[in-house]
């Protein structure tokens, strides 16, 4: 199963961000674990720099902007 | 005047001061509306109608262009370029480097830790940090429309060097003392700084679009109050009471100004209206640019964020510094801009 993971302390970039996840997992039909981490301590820990951020298995997808639900769905296919 | 200067000149006064938008609004409301072009009324709706129209073009157009340039700029890539220069050199590299990265108030934080995890001079970061929200390319051309280019760029300038001075100074500041400890510890390993893809041209274009539509979002309403409070002023507030509170001959106008700005966040786009109004009453130069210097470079919100990484010392030099910085360049500029006008 697929780990999804938004970084983002709240502003409005991270929500939609988050909200495109949700869509694409809704898209693309995947059992994928989606999360959001907003502590600012645990979201530099894990080496993230620029909010938003999102990565799928530890691996970054995307940093300081949001991706659209159906580019997101393709990386979880 | 040279070819060159007439050409500059029409297509700056075509595209930024639309000169022929003012003439199309003034021409409505006299032969549709039939107001009486000599009254206060007239003065303040032309003023109102034309600023906005302006403001709205100007914004989608001036965004589009800046995001999609400022997309090739990535955290990353940022990174990697400015840890190649230490000291001074630093210092300007990173207050040039604000100018141009797109990042928004909410990630300076992750950026600022990212930077200073990444070995980064605090100085280098601190000029980055202070130039970002300052100066850059949209509302540099903005600027320009309404106060002409040799203000434009002498605010970008001055920008620049109050963000490589303020990053000077607090770089001279040992890190340990003013750092929360968290933001310190070296990341993990360097596979964690991560790769990412790059982004292909339809990507940046939706980009872009996705940019000025958020801004149009998020700053619809300041303008429509900033224009409305700079329509009030250029139609119905007498320039006498506005010179006798802000203008050359009141030497605190400046203190007032950055002191008004600095708790204020809205957006820059939204005051720039009120900007020209004042200026059109005859308020100094150097009283207006400190005023919107203090709402563009101090946020509230910024500042929380920001007192979550540092210690509230530092807080308080980076405050004062960049607010020292206003003042300065509020009064230089009103002893010196009769140099521009």
């Amino acid at each position: 199963m697929k780990k999804v993971e938004i970084f983002g302390t709240g502003c409005k970039k991270c929500l939609k961000l988050e909200e495109n996840c949700l869509e694409a997992k809704r898209i693309s039909g995947s059992d994928c674990e989606i999360s959001h981490i907003y502590d600012l301590e645990e979201i530099t820990s894990r080496g993230v720099f620029a909010t938003p951020c999102l990565m799928i298995d530890g691996k970054v997808i995307v940093t300081g902007r949001v991706l659209k639900a159906s580019k997101i769905s393709e990386f979880l296919k | 005047m040279s070819y060159i200067g007439q050409a500059f000149k029409s297509l700056n006064d075509a595209l930024l001061v639309m000169t022929w938008l003012s003439d199309l609004v003034n021409k409505l409301l006299i032969n549709v509306f039939k107001i009486d072009e000599t009254g206060a009324l007239f003065k303040g709706l032309s003023f109102f109608l034309y600023d906005v129209v302006k403001i709205f073009i100007l914004l989608g157009v001036l965004i589009y262009l800046s995001s999609y340039v400022e997309s090739h700029f990535t955290p990353q890539k940022t990174k990697k370029y400015l840890s190649k220069f230490s000291g001074f050199k630093g210092n300007i590299i990173g207050a040039l480097l604000g100018t141009v990265t797109p990042f928004c108030s909410c990630s300076s934080i992750p950026i600022f830790i990212g930077f200073t995890k990444a070995g980064l001079p605090l100085g280098v970061t601190f000029s980055f940090l202070i130039s970002s929200p300052l100066v850059d390319i949209a509302s540099c051309i903005m600027l320009a429309s309404i106060f002409g280019w040799p203000i434009a760029l002498a605010y970008v300038i001055v920008g620049l060097i109050i963000a490589v001075i303020g990053g000077t100074i607090i770089g001279k500041l040992d890190p340990k003392k003013y750092i929360e400890p968290f933001a310190l510890a070296p990341l993990l390993n360097e596979e964690d700084a991560l790769n990412e893809e790059s982004m292909t041209k339809r990507e940046r274009h939706s980009y872009a679009i996705n940019q000025v539509r958020d801004i149009y979002k998020r700053v619809w309403l300041y303008v429509l109050i900033g224009v409305g409070i700079g329509a009030a002023i250029h139609g119905y507030i007498p320039a006498t009471i506005i010179e006798s509170i802000l203008g050359d001959n009141n030497p605190f106008s400046v203190i007032i100004a950055t002191v008004a700005g600095i708790p204020m966040y809205a957006d820059i786009f939204g005051t720039l209206p009120i900007a020209e109004a004042l200026v059109e009453k005859g308020v100094a130069v150097g009283t207006v640019l400190s005023f919107m210097m203090g709402v563009t470079a101090l946020s509230f919100p910024s500042l929380v964020m920001i007192s979550k990484v540092i210690k509230p010392k530092l807080l308080i030099i980076f405050i004062s510094v960049v607010t020292i910085g206003i003042l300065i360049t509020g009064y230089l500029f009103n002893f010196y801009g009769y140099l521009f006008i």
